[in-house]
């Protein structure tokens, strides 16, 4: 009994080394340096809470974190529109495996190339003379060219929608695809309509991946400042930008304290959506 | 005597491309009967089921149920309900929403539909478990379950797709009698798929024999039994020999195969003790092997071994022609 309990903490630990030291470790640090001191030039260990209560003292702070949020929503609803969409279509109208899998590799041609040149790649669709307004001019739609296409919150939300869809699509296909196809015909056998089995068998039965799939797409977008940075013309901040800022001006306290604040906040609304569904069986 | 409650199957036929599955069989299914369809896998006795069912898109033909063609409705407004051979209940509901599905379809309030979902409970004894999931049920329970929710929606016509085939041989015998009992207590039509023979010989007041797209033979259970057309229904219902003689192909019953002092020669090829018969294989002029049932009792008065010549005998008139 105790020897078996030896074998296996021994397996276990190696992992465990990982986990401690390039996970619990630099957050551990993180947090330690969020309570440090800072001017102009240099900052020192200390233990006060300036850098805490200028996060929450300022209106900018909070505007971002709000616009952050909101970023994080719209990008959540639209991909899981887009995603359910099409992990549905994929798991019940497509008849034959090989359709399927064919079908599922093309959704993940956006993760072909990197992510700055799918984001540079919008701009000679989006951008003021791209192909959108020029099209839209030319068929008389429009006589000026439409300033919010690029370098906009629309455009940002755009770009995370394209990112971040397949995140969405991955975990609920595969949740779909082990619904059991009996129960359907069982639901079409007690009377349920198109819209009542979708509503009443597929959805619950899909709300293991829907979730993992909103983790996903919350976590990356919240941590995002990359592509915010790109497709606002760097004219919108997220608190990703707000921490790459800080970190430029070698403000590494207040980075660290908007990083705890953040990384709290992520922690949170997961925890809460975990609440809601359970997706231990699924993993 | 027809009855209006009667399905009946008119040249019904159902093709996958260029497969036919189902090829224009007909067949009546009395009101109130319990009919095995038997068949090997892929002889289209489930399509067969799935197409009364309306699971399954009927190729040409008609089913004809209550007086009118149900061929082409939505499987919930032909008066049949369907018993998923893997029971298919909902993972995400409990035992009783899973019984009250098609009412909560049907748009009926929660009071009246855990209502009659809790009736049908009891008649098939699992009240006290109508708030377990699916998963925290045994195999038996679950089916259980599923007759429930197949019931409520009051069909004439039970469809059961194998539905004792994920059960344990000893949980098997049990349901059956309860599948018998219950059958007999509703007074609706069974129609149940089966590979087994013992399982359509035990339950059936009619047997269909199916095989390779078309019924090869239908009828009461014991005449299937005793009287097989076919030596594909000979062989398949088991317990038979099919013999190449001079005057034609015969079936005769294995248990009617009697050990004698004169009698066709034959050599012992194999012997299987099944308890309170031991069967033995003898192979007879022309390379035949003949199965005789031989009493327990009889066999172990006079033990034969491997290689032993016996003479082994039937009563001629027992012998039953087959056709083709």
């Amino acid at each position: 009994m105790r020897r078996a309990n030896l074998n296996s903490w021994l397996l276990a630990a190696p992992l465990t080394g990982v986990l401690v030291m390039f996970l619990i470790l630099p957050i551990l640090l993180i947090v330690a340096v969020s309570f440090w001191t800072a001017d102009a030039f240099t900052f020192r260990p200390d233990f006060q809470f300036d850098n805490y209560r200028y996060l929450f003292g300022s209106a900018v702070a909070w505007k971002v974190f709000g616009l952050t949020f909101m970023m994080a929503g719209i990008v959540w609803a639209v991909t899981l529109v887009i995603g359910f969409t099409i992990a549905f279509f994929l798991a019940f109208h497509v008849r034959t495996q090989k359709w399927q899998m064919a079908l599922f590799l093309l959704t993940t041609i956006p993760f072909w190339t990197s992510n700055i040149i799918r984001m540079i790649s919008w701009i000679p669709l989006l951008g003021k003379n791209g192909l959108v307004n020029q099209t839209l001019m030319g068929a008389g739609i429009i006589d000026e060219p439409l300033q919010w296409l690029l370098y906009s919150s629309f455009s940002v939300c755009l770009a995370f929608v394209h990112l971040y869809t397949l995140f969405m699509v991955v975990p609920i296909f595969n949740t779909m695809m082990r619904i059991d196809k009996s129960l359907i015909e069982a639901a079409r056998d007690g009377g349920a309509s198109g819209f009542q089995i979708l509503t009443n068998v597929i959805i619950p039965l899909s709300k293991p991946g829907i979730m993992i799939g909103s983790i996903f797409v919350i976590a990356l977008v919240m941590s995002d400042f990359v592509t915010t940075r790109f497709m606002s013309g760097s004219q919108l901040a997220n608190v990703g930008r707000l921490i790459s800022n800080d970190i430029g001006l070698l403000q590494y306290p207040s980075a660290a304290a908007t990083a705890v604040v953040l990384l709290i906040s992520v922690l949170l609304t997961i925890g809460a959506m975990l609440r809601l569904v359970d997706i231990r069986k699924e993993l | 005597m027809r009855s209006a409650n009667d399905l009946e199957l008119v040249a019904v036929s159902k093709s996958y491309g260029t497969a036919l599955a189902v090829d224009r069989v007909s067949h009546l299914f009395r009101a109130g009967s319990y009919v095995c369809l038997l068949g090997p896998s892929g002889c289209g006795k489930s399509s067969t089921l799935r197409m009364i069912a309306g699971h399954e898109s009927v190729t040409e033909g008609a089913i004809i149920l209550g007086g009118k063609d149900v061929a082409h409705l939505p499987p919930a407004q032909r008066g049949t309900a369907m018993m998923f051979q893997s029971y298919a209940l909902f993972p995400h509901l409990n035992v009783r929403d899973n019984v009250a599905f098609s009412l909560k379809m049907k748009g009926i309030g929660k009071a009246e539909r855990h209502a009659q979902a809790d009736k049908l409970l009891e008649l098939v004894g699992m009240t006290s478990f109508a708030d377990r999931l699916p998963a925290q049920l045994s195999g038996g329970q679950q089916q259980r379950a599923a007759l429930a929710r197949a019931l409520i929606t009051k069909p004439q016509v039970l469809l059961l797709d194998e539905p004792l085939s994920a059960l344990d041989p000893f949980l098997r015998i049990h349901m059956r009698t309860e599948l018998k009992k219950l059958q007999r207590e509703l007074g609706i039509t069974f129609i149940h798929v089966t590979h087994g023979q013992d399982e359509a010989l035990a339950l059936a007041d009619e047997i269909v024999v199916m095989n390779n797209a078309v019924i090869e033979q239908s009828g009461p259970a014991r005449e299937v039994f005793n009287a097989p057309k076919t030596a594909f229904v000979a062989r398949f219902i088991g317990g038979h020999n099919v013999l190449s003689l001079p005057e034609g192909r015969f079936a005769v019953r294995a248990d009617e195969v009697r050990l004698v002092v004169h009698g066709t020669p034959a050599i012992v090829t194999a012997i299987e003790y099944q308890g309170a018969h031991v069967a033995m294989t003898g192979r007879i002029a022309g390379d035949q092997d003949v199965l005789a049932l031989i009493p327990e009792s009889v066999f172990f008065a006079d033990p034969k071994t491997l290689g032993d010549t016996v003479t082994l005998a039937w009563d001629e008139t027992r012998a039953h022609r087959l056709q083709g």
